[in-house]
């Protein structure tokens, strides 16, 4: 992957700043919009995954790179936060109650759906915009979750190691998740490169594929990555049967439709997973990550509410 | 504290939802058609509201709890 085009002055000093690896004359400015500000930061944390074959490698660690990075990091969290705080975050007594706290998250979230859409009226190009905006996580699918795994206790660890295996193809590269979804992008005439489709995607995917990383990447927020995970899994396997039946209305069926098909199953399982054996144990063996966790599941919730909400209005549905 | 073991049980099942088999390498459905697992945990449904018994997809959670 290279680097991607820059959508404002902030962008621009992160683009050049990797391709070149010498201190920087000046200090990085302000972001002029949410796009320029979300673009750079995704830049900064792609250097985590698999970085970029024109940018200098010892940028990741590099201390005035890392600044940048810290600044933006925190007013997303602050950005996350105060949704949150809007929203009225709920809170559990006793860490018991995780699981079924969860649960409750979930039903109670009202957002539009897009799969609902995909199945019944989306047309040809739509269901094309929504797979490269969704191909930016789907594509490392996993990858984020994968470093939580050394901060957690026995059993969430066990737990989460579980679930990953399946997510990672039980041990066969043709079965990993972001394998089978690049190939359903091949299949239906899509680049399937690892982010291929950055220089389209929407501030708001920006920002969901940003949070995520953030929750990986920070041991201080292991908690809202794995309720992250939990609300994922658990909001998954319906939606996934709906976009089987939409991408079969619309011919476009076999990899893809497939990719979707195995997450109908796999995601039944992983919801279990996830919100009893990882954030109900990390609970109780950790009791203060209790709200984290529900913190990191409304992130989740919220976050594709927010884009389901943007691209539908977009296509006036 | 000293390390202590865990119950890490092979069948689990979950309220109101799919019964969790762990380590399983075939199961037969209703209709006595075997089917191979690939995992190492599944989900097989209770409800019999799935779209594909034996399997859960999930449908329980749009079944009201009676
Ligand atoms: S138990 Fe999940 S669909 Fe029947």
């Amino acid at each position: 992957m290279r680097l991607p085009k820059p959508r404002g002055v902030l962008s621009e000093w992160v683009v050049s700043r990797l391709a070149d690896a010498r201190p920087s004359a000046a200090a990085a400015p302000a972001a002029d919009a949410w796009d320029d500000e979300s673009l750079a930061l995704w830049t900064l944390h792609e250097l985590s995954y698999r970085g970029f074959e024109d940018a200098d490698e010892r940028a990741e660690w590099d201390p005035e790179v890392l600044h940048v990075r810290h600044r933006l990091e925190t007013a997303l969290e602050e950005r996350l936060r105060s949704r949150w705080e809007q929203a009225g975050p709920v809170s559990v007594g006793v860490p018991s109650e995780v699981p079924s706290a969860l649960e409750a998250l979930v039903a109670e979230d009202d957002g539009p759906s897009l799969a609902d859409h995909v199945r019944r009226r989306a047309d040809r190009d739509q269901v094309l915009e929504l797979l490269r905006q969704r191909s930016v996580y789907h594509l490392k699918e996993s990858d984020p979750v994968a470093w939580v795994v050394p901060r957690l206790p026995v059993r969430a660890k066990a737990a989460l190691m579980e679930l990953q295996y399946d997510e990672y193809g039980d041990g066969d590269p043709n079965r990993l998740h972001s394998h089978l979804f690049a190939r359903g992008l091949d299949a239906i005439g899509l680049r399937s490169e690892y982010g291929a489709y950055v220089d389209d995607a929407l501030p708001e995917t920006l920002e969901m594929n940003n949070a995520v990383s953030l929750f990986g990447l920070h041991r201080r927020l292991r908690g809202a990555a794995m309720g992250h995970l939990a609300a994922f899994e658990m909001t998954s396997s319906l939606p996934s049967r709906k976009m089987v039946q939409g991408l079969e209305r619309l011919d476009l069926g076999g990899p893809m439709a497939a990719y979707y098909d195995e997450h109908v199953e796999a995601d039944a399982i992983h919801e279990h997973l996830a919100a009893r054996d990882i954030c109900g144990t990390l609970a109780e063996d950790e009791p203060e990550q209790a709200d984290e966790i529900l913190f990191g599941a409304f992130t989740c919730l919220d976050l594709e509410t927010r884009f389901a909400t943007v691209l539908l209005a977009s296509w006036e549905a | 504290m000293p390390e202590r073991d865990y119950d890490h049980p092979d069948v689990v099942i979950c309220p109101d939802g799919p019964l969790l088999l762990r380590n399983a390498t075939s199961v037969q459905d209703a209709d006595g058609v075997v089917h191979d697992v690939r995992r190492p945990v599944v989900a097989l449904c209770r409800c019999e509201k799935s779209s594909r018994l034996p399997w859960c997809d999930g449908t329980h959670k749009v079944i009201p709890r009676g």
